[in-house]
């Protein structure tokens, strides 16, 4: 098979591809971004939780309204945050600590949320549900990934510097402005966001993975957090693209291919990153002289 | 001079218990002022309060006009993520809030004098490097950096000298120096008794309750650093209600 029928044909002879390119560039736009925030803020684990904890909403809202894309997107948006403030509520009245009352309320919506899809839809609901379908996007889940995505640059642009500033020094920030609890607000909102976006097409369960992963792989080749965010994005695209073609020439379902290439680019840059990567590690070369 | 601080009975504290105990005093405008006291003073819990991260538990704080960006407030232990990647001149830019507030560009100008301030503590050709790759005292001096840019009438510094060199702290004490001659109000919690006689013309001395408060040399005499400590240890187990300041006042 010639390079071009391999990597290129697929995308040029069929509109779904072209159609999953387009919301893979989407999805790495705004979510990448967004994933590097969660891992320098220690978040990593909270977006995955996160994102079973919104399956509920958005399974209400398909019972209700079918598969409306706005509806899923609100349903999503509302339990999100009934979960998160539910389990920090839990966490301050209680003696239990804010992640395993997280991890509570998440595994109670995950299984909620599964039992409401399957009392309604057929099992291929359930599995789109859980897994995605980035191969069957309509206009109406493109139009709404890409208006995710913009939104999500556009508030990060906003609330960019308080942001930073709160991640490295919070009572600093406290200090000298009261921007520090709604920039942390919109952030979360922004989380939910792209994890209902990323939810359309990679499921509830890998939603998660093209945020977090290229934040892990960004974290390996740059040192300030302006190259971190565009290797983050540079990342999630290369692995949306290399999965999607993995996808088309294997057997492979399109969601888990895309999170396994990801998964093999963090292996590699952990192993020969430039920065810190164990390679460079294990072969520092000569110290400097100052 | 008119005062830029007072304090009208103040009651500092967590979970009702006292950490500053009925303060009440002011502060002059320009004042260069050390805060000296035993560990577990109040010298802290007073900062937190001036600055507005505490609420008092009674009493007033009455800053003169002056809201959160006129004070630069440096902590004891800065809260600071230092794995966190940001260069340092991006930290020390912080420091221009006060003027680029969410959205302002840093631009030339802005840039200029963030060099400036880089210099002035001798952090020059650190500008690229992370955060995470500056020793202890530099980390200090990065900020001092950004005290100096948020430029406020009124600046309160934790311990500023702890662990950290002679030299460093000898810079960061010219510039101390220099912000009081600029007219404005430094307030510092300060530890060398001996630092404090030779440089701060004022000091508070604090144990929970005001021992003294003037000039430096009738304020650190022996008999009131030995009643200071000797107050903070009395204190340590008395846990009921205060009965000059009874709750049903509260109201």
């Amino acid at each position: 098979m010639s390079p071009y029928a391999a990597l290129i044909a697929p995308f040029t002879d069929f509109e779904f591809m072209r159609r999953a390119l387009a919301a893979i560039v989407a999805l790495s736009l705004g979510g990448a971004p967004i994933g590097v925030f969660l891992m320098l803020r220690r978040m990593s684990l909270v977006g995955d939780a996160m994102a079973h904890a919104i399956l509920p909403g958005a399974a209400i809202a398909f019972l209700l309204y079918g598969l409306n894309l706005l509806a899923m997107i609100f349903g999503g948006l509302i339990a999100g945050f009934l979960v998160a403030i539910l389990a920090g509520v839990v966490a301050r009245s209680t003696g239990l600590k804010e992640d395993a009352s997280l991890a509570t309320f998440y595994l109670a919506s995950l299984a909620l949320g599964v039992s409401i899809v399957s009392i309604k839809g057929t099992n291929i609901d359930l599995l789109h549900v859980l897994f995605g379908n980035i191969l069957a996007m309509d206009d109406q889940t493109l139009l709404a990934i890409a208006f995710n995505a913009t939104i999500t640059l556009l508030v990060l642009a906003v609330i960019y510097r308080p942001l930073v500033i709160e991640s490295v020094d919070p009572l600093f920030l406290r200090t000298v402005s009261r921007a520090g609890t709604p920039a942390h607000l919109a952030f979360l909102a922004l989380v939910v966001i792209n994890l209902v976006s990323g939810f359309q097409a990679l499921g509830t369960l890998l939603a998660v993975g093209l945020m977090i992963l290229p934040a892990g792989i960004a974290k390996f080749w740059a040192r300030d957090i302006t190259r971190m965010i565009c290797v983050a994005v540079a990342s999630a695209m290369l692995s949306g693209y290399a999965g999607l073609v993995l996808s088309f020439q294997t057997r492979i379902p399109s969601g888990p291919a895309i999170i396994l290439v990801a998964a093999a680019l963090y292996v590699t840059s952990l192993l020969f990153g430039s920065v810190g990567g164990l390679v460079r590690q294990l072969f520092p070369g000569r110290h400097l002289e100052a | 001079m008119s005062a830029q601080l007072q304090f009208h009975n103040v009651t500092l504290g967590y979970d009702r218990h006292p950490a500053v105990h009925h303060l009440s005093g002011e502060v002059a405008r320009g004042a260069l002022l050390a805060v000296v006291g035993p560990n577990g003073a109040g010298k802290s819990t007073l900062f937190r309060g001036l600055v507005g991260i505490l609420k008092p538990l009674s009493g007033l704080i009455s800053l003169d006009g002056l809201d959160a960006r006129d004070i630069a407030y440096l902590p004891q232990t800065a809260d600071i993520d230092r794995s966190f990647p940001i260069t340092v001149f991006d930290f020390v830019g912080s420091g221009l809030w006060r003027s680029t507030g969410f959205f302002g560009g840093i631009g030339e100008a802005q840039r200029k004098t963030i060099d400036k301030a880089l210099a002035a503590v001798g952090l020059t050709g650190f500008e690229n490097r992370t955060i995470g790759t500056l020793s202890g005292g530099q980390l200090q001096r990065l900020l001092f950096a950004r005290v100096m840019l948020q430029d406020a009438r009124l600046i309160v510094l934790d311990e500023p000298f702890n662990a950290i060199d002679e030299r460093t702290s000898g810079d960061l004490l010219a510039l101390v120096k220099h912000w009081h001659a600029e007219g404005r109000t430094v307030i510092a919690a300060l530890h060398d008794i001996d630092l404090v006689r030779a440089h701060f013309p004022d000091t508070l001395l604090l144990a929970r309750e005001v021992v003294g408060w003037g000039a430096t040399a009738q304020v650190l005499t022996a008999e009131n650093l030995l009643n200071a400590r000797r107050m903070c240890e009395a204190f340590d187990d008395s846990a009921t209600a205060c009965v000059i300041d009874p709750p049903s006042r509260a109201a």
